[in-house]
């Protein structure tokens, strides 16, 4: 189990509390299909991924943020139980999805570069410790299950 | 992977609008990178690691002006970092992985300290351009 310090939750659940979900969540993935464009191999369903404005405008991508963001929600409140909380999401990504679980750190830093230019000076250097060692245990967790 | 013409003059927008900022950039950098991955700090024994120490500050200085000089040398990097790619590889022998890393930490400070210009494109092409950079550092390692 992973161990969280007490100022390591406290950092987490504060910053998440100011975290606008919809947007983040958009602009996440978003930069994950433009920054990383292989990436775009598991959305051929999403319609016009042609350009980085296409990508940041398109809806369904606004919308699959929006959703991946919110179940990391999950993992906030759920600091002392991940393992648990994603073992459904887990085998989904595995046997129905195909995700190779290197693009969930890649999703993670991603984030991680979301909320820095979000909040600026407040990710301090311990606020981002405490995120990339979140993103890495949900990372972690997702991939338990593979098989 | 290949810079393309975009990529270099979103680069180099990038550095000219940071301007002399890069180098407190790459002090920052270095102190995110020691508190998020401890296991960096294995190659600085000999240094004080306390966040914003003085040597952590001047070796900040030393990688963001190596930064400014691929930057300045965008169609050769090679050629530019040659001699630190030497060093990296017969002295200092750094493990390929850690260049991602402080890749990442330096996005990172961008990212903090000029949200305005980390556009996702420009975003996507410094990303390239960092990991441009740790392939040149590595290239001579075997």
């Amino acid at each position: 189990m992973v161990h969280w310090s007490a100022e390591e939750k406290q950092l987490i659940t504060s910053l998440w509390s100011k975290v606008n979900v919809e947007e983040c969540g958009a602009e996440a993935l978003a930069r994950l299909l433009i920054v990383y464009p292989w990436t775009q191999r598991f959305f051929s369903s999403f319609g016009n991924l042609s350009s980085p404005t296409a990508i940041i405008g398109n809806p369904k991508v606004r919308a699959h943020g929006k959703k991946v963001l919110t179940s990391f929600g999950e993992a906030v409140k759920n600091l002392d139980n991940i393992k648990s909380t994603y073992s459904k999401l887990s085998e989904l990504h595995c046997e129905k999805l195909h995700v190779d679980p290197e693009n969930f750190r890649l999703l993670g830093d991603i984030l991680v570069i979301v909320l820095a230019s979000h909040f600026t000076r407040d990710f301090t250097p311990s606020c981002q410790f405490a995120w990339q060692k979140l993103v890495s245990v949900v990372a972690h967790a997702l991939a338990r299950k593979y098989h | 992977m290949v810079l393309s013409a975009n990529d270099k003059t979103n680069v180099k927008g990038l550095f000219g609008k940071i301007g002399g900022a890069i180098e407190d950039l790459g002090g920052e950098a270095l102190d995110r990178l020691f508190l998020a991955y401890p296991q960096t700090k294995t190659y600085f024994p000999h240094f004080d690691l306390h966040q914003g120490s003085a040597q952590i500050k001047a070796h900040g200085k030393k990688v963001a002006a190596a930064l400014v000089e691929a930057c300045n040398h965008i169609d050769d990097i090679a050629g530019a970092l040659s001699k630190l790619s030497d060093l990296h590889a017969q002295k200092l022998r750094v493990d390929p992985v850690n260049f991602k890393l402080l890749g990442h930490c330096f996005l990172v400070v961008v990212a903090a300290h000029h949200p305005s210009l980390l556009t996702p494109e420009v975003h996507a092409s410094l990303d390239k351009f960092l990991c441009a950079v740790g392939n040149v550092l590595t290239a001579k390692y075997r």
